[in-house]
């Protein structure tokens, strides 16, 4: 009796040191992060502790750099057009994948995501030597078409759940019901598949308004935000307002991801309810 | 097929990816008003039939003719059927007055006809005052009647049923049964309805086709399949039965006598033959009982009833009916024996070992070609 | 009732034109079709380039042109120059601690969610996945705030006077890098992880308590096993991409945390020798490969021996 209590009061230690464990691996992801914020609001050029006292002088000279908001212009011109279009194709191939039976959909489907397991370096100089190649100047637009390159991957993972956990008999019933292919999409499909196409868009946004090694061997001479970063982290001061940009897309990162997974899982729990025999 | 069935489906065949025959050269008549059922085991191409007239697949080979015109071609959402869907298919992001009206949109009509008509369909099945309720909230019996109200809204001229009672639970599934069989009267029109369900095809058609790996076995009511089985396959499939192998011996005035194994000679009227049997003398035949058309008795029964004596192995009491397993001489599997409790019994009345007499009326057997 | 004018099948049958009838029959025709938009931009911005990366490290670069008879001196280069070897050794030994410390990490934490967090899962799981979508270069960033000789360690240690020069260890050399990295990838390991744990059945644990297994021959015996998918593809994705990480050694480095990417990037810049650096990438492609193949087989092998 009294060993059982024993290995029970042991495995009960041994979930509480697990849990001080996660804690501080929390701290440990969250930590070297935090400092950005915080240190963007302190009333100093040197970034140590102790604080200097609360200022927000460096927002205000980022805002006032114009070659900041340029390349954050670009950067927003590049990250809309590389959600829309890889959004667009990520429906295509994840309809494609999941609704129809073809030969050779597996080494299609990994085709597709291969880009994920390669490098971002090797990406970036073979797209930048095939541009060379065709003598086609480097502009925003190669820099898309890379981003769309590894954005595809996440929209057609995003899309492809969503899509697997459709009902195809829904479809089927609207062409029985009467509808054509064209309001069959318009008043079953997209309204169902809508939360995945949003949560799609955000996340490609994401990844392509972040990405920095392929725009860098891609961008010419228009950078977009994170070469606009990597190219002013070099000198000291600029330092401080570096850091009131990173916090600022930190935050708004932050709030885009969070939103987007919750749309992702109340889609998710929607297909489970409607898509499912439902029986209670 | 015949001048009046209203679909016909004429040497249809449909051959999947792989060369797999879902449908093997089915021969189908349906009549108008008539309530058809598909019945066969799971992946015996029934379901594939019914998707067939509802316009999701199309055959490999020949054609199906919808009140007299080939439908080839014709996509679902022009064809004058409408559907339930095995998983009822609920818009899951619509009410339930928006899934019912979802076919009406198309027809442009008026706001007060078009609630009126979502009105009726909801009172046809029993949910009025549903209408507003997510489609989240339904439970599956409420599920199935939308799927039922979407459909019959659109006032088909067939609704199809694909197995739409096999998500319920037992006691509903009766239910509903019933009121399917109800609706169909009430509206007139044809279903034709898919299931692997036996007792409910027999309860609830018309008219039964049984089909087993693709093949049409038999199209007949369920008095004539369950007691004209046209092969041992049907036979086997429907209910539960006995299977003798014999030899024919010879034909006397309007009986055959029959050689069968366990049973010696026996007599049966010629008209217990079915399904084309032949009676040449040495020709092989199957005998088949079913368990409830033998009796069970201690003393020999009087008659010139068909009798052998047997064994008791196992007896189980149901309630209204007890089951025998009964081992007879010259044969290797026990007989099924089924008997009715028509007196109020308190004792065991065939215990494991009791020696008893086992017989059956000539007509009541049935003769088959041997598979 | 045979067929007449007023039949109720009211489409025409010529609705449909041969090619479409095609489509609508065949399943795979449809499918392809689909997928078609997608696979040419794939072809067009991956499978082409890299193509001409190969071709690339078979030529050689005169000046500023390059002479196109195939060759394999810039493999041989890229195995026996001291400089090249040295860095891709560096590379592989980075990459390798670098995977092997994230999933250790991660493993616990991936557990701990999994099987011990009851009530704010969602919480946790938001937490762990919001620094993976984060800004890369931000995160390395944040570290060269900490670790740098300005930075938050040296700076305040020096300002409240317990040294008096920057700590040279945290900063340009491999330990910051893997550190770095570590971190970087952190989210990496703990999705794939969390995922294969949370698909075991809760069942099979119980039936192995059930034959008398204790917590930790469960964990040896059920668990591990059911989890190693997830551990092998958290492992391949910190390990391929970390390869080729050129952000963090070229922030935190130093000369002597310089990795082979670094080398590559140098080739197509200042360098300006881009065969040599199609070389370096083909060869780092390759190497990745195989160790990732084996690394593979070898952990599958060894899952295969727990009874």
């Amino acid at each position: 009796m009294s060993s059982e209590r024993k290995a029970a009061a042991r495995q009960r230690r041994g979930v509480w040191a697990l849990g001080a464990f996660a804690i501080l691996y929390l701290v440990f992801l969250y930590l070297p992060v935090l400092f950005l914020p915080l240190f963007s609001f302190n009333d100093s050029r040197f970034i140590a502790f102790p604080l200097q006292g609360f200022t927000l002088a460096w927002y205000e000279e980022m805002l006032a750099d114009d070659a900041m908001l340029n390349a954050l212009g670009n950067s927003l011109q590049v990250g809309i057009s590389v959600a829309i279009l890889s959004t667009i194709l990520g429906l295509l191939g994840a309809k494609a994948v999941t609704r129809y039976a073809m030969p050779g959909k597996e080494a299609i489907t990994a085709f597709i995501m291969l880009p994920l397991f390669i490098p971002e370096i090797i990406l970036g100089i073979s797209i930048l030597i095939l541009w060379s190649a065709l003598d086609f100047p480097l502009s925003l637009m190669t820099v898309a078409m890379g981003h769309t390159l590894i954005c595809v991957p996440f929209a057609m993972a995003v899309l492809t759940s969503r899509l697997d956990g459709f009902d195809q008999s829904l479809e089927e019933a609207s062409l029985d019901l009467g509808e054509n292919a064209w309001m069959t999409f318009w008043r079953v499909t997209f309204p169902l598949v809508m939360p995945g196409i949003a949560s799609s868009l955000l996340l490609t946004f994401i990844v392509s308004f972040d990405e920095f090694l392929i725009a860098f061997f891609l961008s010419g001479t228009e950078p977009t935000l994170p070469v606009f970063m990597w190219s002013e982290l070099r000198f000291p001061s600029k330092l401080p307002r570096m850091l009131a940009l990173g916090a600022l897309i930190l935050l708004a990162s932050c709030v885009l991801v969070v939103f987007a997974e919750w749309l992702r899982r109340r889609g998710v729990s929607d297909a489970e309810r409607g898509g499912g025999y439902g029986i209670t | 097929m015949s001048e009046q069935a209203y679909i016909d489906i004429v040497g249809v065949t449909k051959r999947f990816a792989g060369g797999v025959k879902a449908v093997d050269n089915a021969n189908l008549g349906i009549k108008r008003g008539e309530f058809f059922s598909l019945l066969g085991p799971s992946g015996c191409g029934k379901t594939t039939l019914l998707r067939m007239i509802a316009g999701f697949e199309f055959p490999s080979e020949g054609e199906i003719r919808i009140d007299g015109q080939n439908v080839e071609g014709v996509a679902a959402n022009y064809r004058p059927t409408n559907m339930v869907f095995q998983s009822y298919a609920i818009f899951p992001h619509l009410n339930v007055r928006d899934n019912v009206a979802y076919g009406l949109r198309k027809d442009r009509l008026s706001r007060s006809e078009l609630n009126k008509r979502v009105d009726e369909a909801l009172n046809m099945v029993k949910l009025q005052g549903f209408g507003a309720r997510q489609s989240s909230q339904l439970s599956g019996g409420q599920r199935q009647r939308v799927a039922l109200a979407r459909a019959l809204i659109k006032r088909p001229k067939v609704l199809l049923l694909d197995e739409p009672l096999s998500a319920l639970d037992k006691k509903l599934r009766e239910e509903m049964q019933f009121e399917l069989r109800q609706l169909q009267q009430n509206v007139g029109i044809t279903f034709v309805f898919v299931t692997h369900d036996q007792e409910e095809a027999l309860s609830l058609s018309d008219r039964v086709a049984v089909m087993f790996s693709g093949k049409i076995l038999q199209v007949a009511g369920a008095r004539q399949l369950y007691e004209s089985p046209s092969s041992r396959a049907v036979a086997d499939f429907i209910g539960s039965i006995n299977f003798f192998p014999g030899v024919v011996k010879g034909i006397e005035g309007q009986e055959i006598v029959v050689e069968a194994e366990g049973l010696g000679l026996l007599r049966a009227p010629i008209a217990a033959g079915t399904g084309g049997a032949s009676f040449k003398p040495g020709s092989a035949i199957l005998v088949a009982i079913r368990p409830e058309k033998l009796s069970l008795s201690v003393e020999p029964p009087p008659g010139n009833a068909i009798t052998v004596k047997g064994t008791v192995l196992t007896s189980a009491y149901l309630g209204d009916r007890s089951h025998y397993h009964v081992r007879i001489p010259g044969r290797e599997a026990p007989v099924a024996v089924s008997g009715t409790q028509s007196a109020r019994s308190l004792d065991v009345l065939h215990a494991h070992g009791t020696d008893i007499y086992l017989s059956v009326s000539g007509s009541s057997v049935i003769l088959l070609p041997p598979d | 009732m045979t067929a007449t004018t007023s039949s109720d099948v009211r489409a025409p049958t010529h609705r449909f034109g041969a090619l479409s009838r095609l489509l609508q029959r065949s399943e795979a025709a449809q499918g392809y079709a689909l997928l078609s938009p997608v696979m040419i931009i794939m072809f067009a911005v991956l499978a082409a380039p890299l193509v001409l990366l190969a071709l690339y490290s078979l030529w050689t670069q005169v000046g500023f042109t390059v002479d196109r008879t195939f060759t394999l001196d810039r493999y041989a280069d890229a195995f026996t120059r001291d400089t090249y070897r040295e860095l891709f050794l560096r590379t592989l030994w980075v990459s390798s601690l670098v995977t092997i410390t994230t999933v250790l990490i991660a493993y616990p934490v991936a557990y701990y969610v999994v099987f011990h967090v009851k009530r704010n899962k969602f919480v946790w799981l938001v937490l762990l996945t919001i620094p993976f979508w984060t800004s890369y270069l931000l995160r390395i960033f944040a570290w060269k705030i900490v670790l740098g000789y300005g930075g938050v360690i040296n700076a305040s240690l020096m300002r409240v006077g317990i040294i008096d020069a920057p700590l040279e260890f945290l900063l340009y050399n491999p330990t910051a890098v893997v550190i770095t990295l570590a971190h970087a990838y952190a989210t990496f390991a703990i999705l794939p992880i969390y995922v294969s744990l949370e698909k075991i059945d809760r069942s099979l644990l119980e039936a192995a308590a059930d034959l008398g297994d204790g917590p930790w021959r469960r964990f040896w015996r059920i668990t591990l096993p059911l989890s190693m998918p997830g551990v092998i593809a958290a492992a391949v994705v910190i390990f391929v991409p970390t390869t080729g990480d050129y952000v963090t050694p070229a922030l935190l480095g130093g000369p002597k945390g310089v990795m082979i990417a670094n080398m590559i990037q140098l080739q197509f810049g200042k360098i300006n020798d881009w065969p040599m650096g199609a070389a370096l990438a083909m060869s780092s492609i390759a190497m990745v490969a195989i160790i990732t193949v084996f690394f593979v087989w070898a952990l599958r092998y060894a899952t295969g021996r727990i009874r």
